[in-house]
């Protein structure tokens, strides 16, 4: 370098929006709304006064959780939903793998892919409460529409990751068995699943625990299982049962966390 | 045994990889495909078992012209078109043998390879292999476990169970280190001639080529500027193939390395024993260096 005294040139980071006029109609803009939003919101405080004694009372209740008295409903609550946990994942992943399969566009013909990528799209687009609605209005109140509803979305959810993680898979691996002249099947079983089945597994886990917690929610709305039970002891006033429901809920929630955490460890 | 006709292939994304390639294979007979980066070598021999599409001309195998095959016959053609690839191409949580067994997927029922109940003739056979290539004991491992030269035996058996009649080889030494990269090359070239197989083998060093195969095919931008023996390989052709460099270091000097070849010390690593126990220092040294 020829100058020993070099003059040390400033540098800051781009701002994200280069424009400065535009950055600051951004900013003024979203602060306006955020205002105005807020003061639109109608709060009933003569209502929220009433509530604070229930709401203290319902806290009160988880020191005294009351698991005697509706034992009976509470038990037959837990059942349903973990049968309907059990029975839509298992049901979802059957359907989810072929769904998945031809949803992976290295392995699958165009027309194929778009159907698959159509059903995952629409399973994708409802939360579960809107399903469940749905399934209930088809089917009736109790847990074959918490199985249906459950199903549909557990497909959406394993289809889409199973098949983004069939994209990913080595190519080399995939070549070189189908260059044995083998079958699409044997190419599925040979290059395509031991590449990602621990995954598959860890998946259907996940999928286990998340579907337990919605069981419990979907019951709400008249899909079956705890929920049900659950939104009777509110509608009673019975705050000693429902804490009870809710202790029960997080341990269960807790002891499949853990179980699935460690499952998944042991896989990779 | 393999006759290729003119054949041309373009990418979607417009690069000519392939322009108008002529080329016959006796059988029997092992090519080594040289050329710089990019010219279509590896493009060629795909094409001839279509992982990749040719766009035009003619790949005639046994008479049975290639691109024209349905997707039946294809997978019934494939079987007799053996594959060895520069990064092994094996299928990491499936066992040493489970990937030297798929070498008979185009054989064997869908329901027979799912249960992995191969027909005992077919498991001698792939033991044989293993025995040959220097791995009989490492048949449980999982082929994650191995070294890269490992790998590459197991790729070689794996070919060689489909019992093939011509081998395609891409880059089979360029992840190995230079020794290694002499025993696969051997081993390779022994095999071919043993069980009278044909081959084409892509790969990049040159003296490796003109050390072990008697015919070289110079590739260059997709089209062949040199066919012919190792010792026509002058400076002026590899500048034909590559371009401008000083190759004196490259070409072969009369028959000095042919000798030193065959009177090389490290052919005695051959054995299976010997290569066994290579093997097993291999994968010590990997033990070590990840300490
Ligand atoms: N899948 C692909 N899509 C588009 N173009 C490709 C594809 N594969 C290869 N090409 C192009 O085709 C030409 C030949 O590539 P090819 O891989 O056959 O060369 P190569 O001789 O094997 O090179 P290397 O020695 O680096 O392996 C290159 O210009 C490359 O960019
Ligand atoms: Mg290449």
């Amino acid at each position: 370098m020829t100058g020993e005294a070099r003059i040390s040139r400033r540098w800051k980071k781009a701002p994200f929006i280069q424009n400065p006029r535009l950055r600051w109609a951004i900013y003024i803009g979203a602060a306006v709304y955020l205002v105005l939003a807020i003061a639109s919101v109608e709060v009933n405080w003569t209502r929220i006064v009433d509530g604070i004694p229930r709401g203290i009372k319902f806290v009160g209740a988880f020191f005294t959780p009351d698991f005697v008295s509706r034992w009976d409903d509470i038990y037959e609550g837990f059942v349903e939903s973990l049968s309907i946990t059990g029975a839509s994942t298992v049901l979802g992943l059957l359907i989810s793998i072929p769904i998945g399969l031809g949803a992976a566009r290295n392995i699958s013909p165009l027309p194929v892919y778009l159907v698959c990528r159509s059903i995952i799209a629409v399973s994708r687009a409802f939360q579960e409460i809107i399903i469940a609605i749905l399934f209930v209005a088809m089917f009736g109140f109790g847990p074959f529409a918490g199985v249906m509803t459950l199903s549909f979305t557990t497909i959406g959810f394993i289809s889409k990751l199973l098949a983004e993680d069939i994209e990913d898979v080595d190519k080399e691996q995939v070549e070189a068995i189908r260059a044995t002249g083998s079958s699409w099947l044997q190419l599925m079983n040979y290059a395509i699943q031991p590449q990602v089945a621990p995954r598959l597994v860890g998946l259907a886990m996940y999928r286990l625990d998340i579907n337990f917690r919605e069981s419990a929610i979907i019951g709400i709305v008249g899909a079956g299982g705890i929920g049900a039970t659950l939104t009777t002891a509110f509608d009673r006033y019975e705050f000693e049962s429902a804490a009870a429901i809710l202790l029960i809920i997080i341990v269960i929630v807790m002891g499949a966390e853990y179980a699935s955490g460690y499952v998944r460890n042991k896989l990779t | 045994m393999l006759k290729i006709e003119n054949l041309t292939k373009r990418y979607p994304t417009g690069d000519l990889a392939l322009n108008g390639v002529s080329l016959e294979v006796a059988k029997g007979e092992v090519v080594a495909l040289i050329g710089p980066s990019g010219a279509g070598k590896s493009t060629l021999i795909r094409t001839i078992n279509r992982l990749v599409e040719p766009t035009s001309g003619r790949i005639l195998l046994n008479g049975v012209n290639l691109p024209s095959l349905g997707s039946r016959a294809l997978r019934r053609a494939r079987r007799t078109i053996g594959m060895i690839f520069q990064e092994f191409a094996l299928v990491e949580r499936l066992t040493v043998m489970e990937n030297v067994l798929s070498g008979q997927l185009g054989y064997v029922s869908f329901w027979r390879s799912l249960i992995r109940k191969f027909p005992q003739s077919i498991i001698d056979e792939a033991f044989r292999l293993l025995e040959r290539v220097g791995l009989e004991e490492f048949y449980d491992k999982r082929a994650d476990a191995l070294s890269g030269g490992q790998r590459q035996r197991v790729g070689i058996a794996r070919a060689l169970l489909q019992n093939p009649e011509i081998l395609l080889v891409d880059e089979p030494t360029a992840s190995l280190d230079p020794k290694t990269s002499r025993q696969i090359m051997r081993l390779i070239t022994e095999l071919t001639s043993e069980r009278g197989l044909g081959a084409i083998i892509n790969i990049h060093d040159v003296p490796l080529a003109m050390l072990f195969v008697k015919r070289i095919v110079g590739l260059r931008q997709g089209e062949i500027v040199y066919d012919g023996d190792p010792d026509g390989l002058t400076s002026e052709r590899l500048t034909d193939i590559y371009g401008e460099e000083d190759w004196t270091a490259t070409v072969r000097k009369k028959g000095s390395d042919q000798e030193e070849e065959d009177n090389g010390e490290e052919n005695d690593d051959d054995l299976p024993q010997a290569a066994m126990s290579l093997s097993r220092r291999e994968a010590a040294g990997r033990q070590a260096g990840r300490k």
